[in-house]
């Protein structure tokens, strides 16, 4: 991809960015400091570690689990997690029967607070369109073999609503603390194409 | 956050599974803007996501066989859309400003400075 220079007529997207970041700042649109701030937040601050911090508490807190099933808005903003894309976060456990897999068919709707910004194959085609007709494949290709009982619920993202899934604790983490387990859950896992593993 | 952050392993941001938030630096720019923009009530997130599914939707149609999706460019595509409609910033507004910036002198491209 072209990132800089482009054809007289057409510009390339990297000039064409910055001439409109230009332009809202010479009307006062936007403050480039406020800009930078919002980056960097989800450069360096908002991303899957939050998720996995909501996820440890509700494995060793039974209270916390029970209240993050039933409002996980508020649940997790318990913890300090809040902002856009997370107004309403609806949150779904893995079980050994039932499989939990999140899409967003029409765009990229995903939970900013708790996961950060969606990774590429998220916001692919191919992705949005075959794990809906074909989750158990899908599931496959991405490494995660589920047995045929296992049923799969597809969870699209709608303008209301944003999925987290609650993976299952894996075997052999019962003596590990909260913190111990934070490190062992993966983005995939709490949005349902991977299960965490046994450390 | 009063928690250091994982600087490596899966929970790791902003590159979780070695994964970059954003390929390049104008991807963030453009990311960047529509928060922005939105956080300072210019115009609804709604308003955003319904243009972006449309740029999405409109290339999705049109794409050959095996044409990577570049999403920021849907993205910032989305966000001229709605500044369009808004009549805060026309396209051709953006394209002529952009062919003034590519007229630069070459001293003016970051790049160079690093060679």
């Amino acid at each position: 991809m072209t990132t800089t220079g482009g054809s007289e007529r057409s510009p390339s997207v990297a000039l064409r960015t910055e001439a409109l970041e230009q332009l809202l700042t010479e009307r006062g649109l936007i403050d480039p400091k406020a800009m930078d701030a919002i980056i960097t937040r989800y450069e360096t601050s908002v991303g899957p570690l939050n998720g996995a911090k909501v996820v440890a508490r509700a494995w060793t807190d039974p209270d916390y689990r029970r209240r993050l099933l039933e409002d996980g808005t508020a649940s997790i903003k318990e913890l300090g997690f809040s902002g856009q894309q997370g107004e309403h976060i609806v949150v779904v456990e893995n079980t050994p029967t039932t499989h939990n897999v999140v899409v967003c068919t029409l765009c990229s709707c995903y939970p900013w607070p708790v996961l950060g910004l969606p990774p590429s194959w998220y916001k692919d085609p191919a992705y949005r369109a075959r794990v809906v007709r074909e989750p158990r494949t899908v599931l496959a290709e991405m490494g995660l073999t589920l047995d045929d009982d296992v049923q799969i619920i597809v969870r699209d993202s709608t303008s209301e609503v944003r999925w987290l899934v609650l993976p299952e604790r894996p075997p052999g983490t019962e003596r590990l603390t909260e913190e111990e387990l934070v490190p062992l859950i993966t983005r995939d896992a709490m949005v349902g194409v991977a299960k965490v593993a046994t450390p | 956050m009063s928690t250091p952050l994982a600087i490596e392993g899966p929970a790791a941001p902003p590159r979780s599974n070695g994964e970059l938030v954003f390929a390049e630096p104008w991807e963030s720019r453009a990311f960047g803007m529509a928060v922005t923009l939105y956080e300072a009530g210019v115009f609804s997130w709604t308003e955003f996501q319904t243009a972006l599914i449309a740029r999405i939707t409109a290339w999705t149609a049109s794409r050959e066989h095996g044409e990577p999706c570049h999403y920021y460019r849907l993205w910032l595509g989305a966000l001229e859309d709605v500044l369009a409609g808004l009549s805060a910033v026309s396209t051709d507004e953006v394209i002529t400003r952009a062919q003034a910036l590519a007229q630069r002198s070459p001293g003016h491209d970051h790049r160079d400075h690093a060679r």
